[in-house]
């Protein structure tokens, strides 16, 4: 908790009266935070919208070991994502399982630069700056496989027409189900697979100023802190995407 | 002279040592996301697709938890001011009123067409 300022409890001022913080945060991370929550609103819409195609299109009602793929309903989500690099055989989620965790400990990574930034020690920012960097390439390359293979299909195809198979999908069709499933699939992946390339940016960015030294000059780590907020959200909003798109 | 400054601004520099029960805790909560990561894959396979809602409840509870560990320690909003974390949490209103709205509106589309 910040204390608050002698200045305040001077008689008849508030803490809105200027010359202090009332939020006890810079500028800068104040305005992140005020893009993240606008960014939440985006990303929410997405997702709601996924919730309000899918429940009102209808859900597979055998049983999930007969589970085919069809236009008719919406797929399984496990059925669709079993296939993981250099190995044959199915692995339901288990790919976006290892996404999952590699985005998670580039969180941690990206925590503990901000905490060696508080005690402006610029060798120990460097190497977690570093780490969650590459955190965040691998990310995205693992995200690169998995629309490669999202694309190409998998297994028989699905039957459009007598005597036509579709293999793979695109954003009229696709052979897992109906047309917004890969739809909603391009768009949710895709815009928070294009946040994570900027973050790596920024990151790179941020790592960049601190082996030149300039936030050693400056006195502070505030933007190590700001680029970490917007990473933390890109993992929290993953978060999400890996419950509402991957396994409900 | 170049290199002569550089190392001025090297010596005015002052290191803290490092915070090992901060560093702790921060590894502590990373644990915590794996570990309920692991529920969510363990409740994925575990609880048959027969019990639609219960999965869905499970993962909603879960990530909730998993969404306020990342908000409230990685992001820091748990020790901020109490202005500052009600400016973040109660336009999220909105998100929530939105999510009932659609879903409700889904089902009823579900209903008219099928």
């Amino acid at each position: 908790m910040a204390s608050t300022p002698t200045s305040v409890q001077a008689p008849g001022r508030s803490l809105w009266d200027g010359g202090v913080s009332p939020m006890g945060a810079s500028y800068g991370k104040l305005m992140m935070w005020f893009f993240l929550l606008s960014d939440a609103f985006t990303f929410a819409a997405f997702l709601i919208t996924y919730g309000l195609v899918r429940t009102s299109h209808p859900a597979y009602e055998g049983p999930v070991n007969e589970f085919v793929f069809s236009q008719e309903y919406w797929p399984i989500p496990e059925k669709v994502f079993q296939a993981i690099p250099f190995f044959e055989g199915n692995f339901p989620l288990v790919f976006v399982g290892i996404m999952t965790f590699v985005l998670i400990m580039s969180s941690v990574t990206m925590v503990l630069a901000v905490e060696a930034g508080h005690r402006m020690d610029r060798k120990a920012v460097e190497k977690w700056m570093l780490w969650t960097v590459i955190g965040g390439l691998t990310f995205l390359s693992c995200q690169a496989w998995e629309w490669t293979h999202f694309i190409h299909g998998q297994f028989s195809g699905d039957t459009v027409a007598a005597g036509t198979t579709f293999f793979g999908a695109n954003l009229s069709q696709n052979q897992y189900g109906p047309p917004d499933f890969a739809g909603f699939f391009f768009f949710i992946t895709g815009f928070h697979g294009f946040h994570v390339t900027i973050g790596v940016c920024l990151l790179f960015m941020a790592y960049y100023q601190t082996v030149m030294g300039v936030y050693e000059r400056r006195g502070h780590y505030d933007m190590v802190e700001k680029v970490g907020l917007y990473w933390h959200f890109v993992d929290l909003v993953w978060v999400f995407v890996f419950t509402f798109f991957y396994l409900v | 002279m170049a290199t002569h400054l550089h190392e001025e601004t090297q010596q005015q520099v002052t290191v803290l040592p490092p915070d090992k029960e901060k560093i702790r805790k921060l590894w502590r909560v990373a644990g915590i996301l794996a570990f309920v990561t692991g529920i969510e894959f363990a409740v994925a396979f575990l609880v048959p697709h027969e019990f639609p809602n219960t999965r869905v409840w499970i993962f909603i509870g879960l990530t909730i938890v998993k969404a306020a560990y990342i908000v409230g320690e990685f992001m820091h909003l748990r020790h901020e001011t109490k202005v500052l974390i009600w400016s973040i949490l109660l336009p999220m209103i909105f998100v929530v009123w939105l999510l009932i709205a659609l879903v409700y509106e889904g089902m009823t589309i579900f209903d008219l067409r099928f």
